[in-house]
């Protein structure tokens, strides 16, 4: 997957977090470690359960570190670069910390046309940061414009953390700022 | 009911009948409405007689392809010994198209008992519905409902007191369009980067963890219960062209337009009517230019063309595009092609697997060159150039991803030339709002 120039492909102001301590998420006897077991059943090779696996790290610990990876590794018989070969594929995964609301606004084609660019605009106003990507130096906020949503009936949808919120404008926007927690 | 409109009275819902309607999430409201009395006969038949039923119905492929459904059962070769798979594709990410997307999040059971019946048609004892992983509430949606149908021993060791086992689950992507394409999805789906595979060999013969596999699309396999329930005929009446396109479709519609959502009518439908009527027609003021039909991995037309289209498979090839996913990207005259185009183009270069020389290099140039073209430093040269990358993007990689960015930009250049050439001369059309650039 390459990156566009709206994807956040480098750690906010610079700054590494790999030293960082990590906690395991799949420690022997709890829910989570159940909740990878359970999963595996599903599955023929427990390789499939990847995806799933780095969801719940996600989760758990907000990103994908590359402790992470290799404990996520250890757990499905694969190695860290075999993981971090994937994390890197998908763009939903976050290789570094982001803001506590990470904020996603489509901008593909039919958004576009209703206005994406300035619903873009307004976020990145309101919230502080200073550019796509960056997180706003009060920590709660990361802008990025992402790729067709699939809700471009209802433009311009932007995912705000898991939820959707539909038919943004640049004047609803402050309200919206105001309503998370 | 239509969503988020009220049906209009020239819609036929069949797949959206009780979409904005939130009791119809649950199972027992569902199973009030008819659901799953179509999978409960489907497992006292024979699997062949399943995939004749669907054959004769003439349903093909929702997803894009409009491969017929019941042959691409037939390819899977019942009682080899194998285990049999069914995915179910609800990575839906094509610009322009969210209808699975509704399916998902108000009639989950609907794609349950869809997932069931393909399943057990194809012999296969677990489906899993791969959904694009931003879907946070319709996968919740899904959830929910499984966990009610394997509650209710409707799903499972034993579905429907059978003794046929059939297992549902739904496997959450992680952002990539790619994986859309169904040997990425695959590659996806067994904790792989989602590449695409090299065909031969067809999924039928060696998909989803080596073994046999069907792949189809959401609304595809949500009208089939209905099928089983009315026949064959029934479906196949629905048709006002083609004899080739029946039943009802369900079209998401975008861009600048007056009532964007989705509308589901009988495949050949007049789409002048459809885009005038039902659609509500452009935004006070403004004019119709371009639009873009089936997704917006397929070629432009103009809305002069558009008028005279039946909505069916064979009616949009007519007028040189497709069907495809039949999301309707409108484009009004207050737009600039050039910059609409660049942007669609810059969505492909995001979302290359990057396997393929010709797409990798060829969607990041082409993005360029139209970005250059746009900022008004483009030449006549970039024209001939985007026409020379496009050819050798075209019928040469593993998937159809780069085909995807090549014919919405050359068809666009084709009918919109002016405009392009306006900003290659630095003379911007008056009429067309450039905005700040792409």
């Amino acid at each position: 997957m390459s990156h566009g120039p709206s994807a956040p492909s480098a750690a906010p102001h610079g700054q590494s977090h790999d030293h960082e301590p990590y906690q395991p998420v799949f420690t022997p006897g709890s829910a989570r470690k159940q909740e990878l077991d359970d999963l595996k059943t599903r599955y023929p090779d427990k390789r499939a359960c990847l995806l799933p696996g780095l969801w719940m790290i996600q989760q758990d610990r907000g990103w994908i570190s590359e402790d992470a990876m290799r404990e996520i590794g250890e757990q499905l018989g694969v190695t860290a670069a075999y993981v971090k070969g994937v994390v890197t594929f998908y763009t939903m995964y976050h290789q570094h910390p982001v803001g506590q609301h990470f904020i996603q606004v489509c901008t593909t084609s039919p958004c576009l046309c209703a206005g994406a660019d300035k619903v873009v605009e307004a976020f990145l106003e309101h919230t502080g940061c200073k550019e796509l990507g960056l997180t706003s130096p009060d920590g709660k906020y990361t802008v990025i414009e992402v790729e067709c949503l699939g809700a471009c009936g209802f433009a311009t949808p932007v995912q705000i953390n898991e939820d959707y919120v539909e038919n943004v404008t640049p004047e609803k926007v402050p309200e919206i700022l105001r309503g998370l927690q | 009911m239509g969503y988020p409109h009220k049906s209009h009275p020239r819609e036929t819902p069949v797949l959206s009948k009780h979409f904005g309607n939130p009791e119809a999430r649950k199972l027992e409201t569902w199973k009030s409405l008819g659901g799953y009395k179509a999978l409960q006969q489907a497992l006292t038949m024979d699997p062949v007689a399943i995939q004749n039923v669907v054959k004769e119905s003439g349903l093909r492929g929702r997803g894009g392809a409009g491969f017929p459904t019941g042959l691409k059962w037939s390819f899977m070769k019942l009682n080899d010994g194998k285990p049999h798979y069914l995915a179910c594709n609800a990575d839906e990410s094509e610009p322009g198209t969210f209808k699975d997307r509704e399916i998902m999040r108000w009639t989950p059971h609907a794609l349950i008992e869809g997932c069931a019946i393909g399943a057990y048609a194809i012999g296969a004892e677990t489906a899993y519905i791969y959904v694009r992983g931003e879907f946070t509430e319709p996968i919740a949606r899904l959830e929910e409902a499984l966990k009610e149908a394997r509650a209710a021993g409707i799903i499972g060791n034993n579905a429907m007191g059978s003794g046929k086992k059939i297992d549902v689950w739904v496997h959450r992507g992680a952002g990539a369009y790619i994986c859309g394409e169904e040997t990425a999805l695959m590659n996806s789906l067994e904790g792989k980067r989602g590449n695409p595979r090299i065909k031969p060999p067809f999924p039928a013969v060696s998909g989803l963890f080596g073994q046999p596999t069907t792949i189809n699309n959401v609304e595809t396999l949500t009208a089939v219960p209905h099928i089983l329930n009315n026949g064959a005929e029934w479906y196949k009446a629905m048709c006002l062209s083609s004899p080739k396109s029946t039943g009802s479709k369900l079209f998401s519609v975008c861009g600048n337009v007056a009532k964007p959502g989705n509308y589901e009518v009988v495949m050949g439908f007049s789409f002048k009517e459809f885009l005038y009527d039902l659609c509500g027609g452009p935004l006070p003021g403004r004019k119709f230019k371009a639009l873009i039909p089936g997704g917006s991995s397929v070629p432009v037309i103009t809305i002069d063309e558009a008028e005279s289209v039946k909505m069916d498979y064979e009616g949009f090839l007519e007028v040189g595009t497709m069907l495809g996913s039949g999301g309707v990207i409108i484009f009004d005259d207050a737009q600039s092609m050039p910059r609409q185009l660049a942007r669609l183009s810059r969505f492909y270069a995001h979302e290359s697997c990057a396997q393929c020389t010709q797409c990798r290099e060829g969607t990041a140039w082409m993005t360029k060159i139209l970005e250059r073209i746009v900022a008004g430093q483009g030449t006549f040269e970039d024209l001939d150039t985007i026409f020379d990358l496009a050819e050798n993007m075209t019928g040469k990689t593993i998937c159809v991803l780069s085909d995807s960015c090549a014919a919405p930009v050359t068809s666009g250049i084709n009918k919109f030339r002016g405009e392009f050439e306006a900003l290659i001369k630095g003379k911007r059309s008056s009429t067309v709002a450039m905005g700040a650039g792409v």
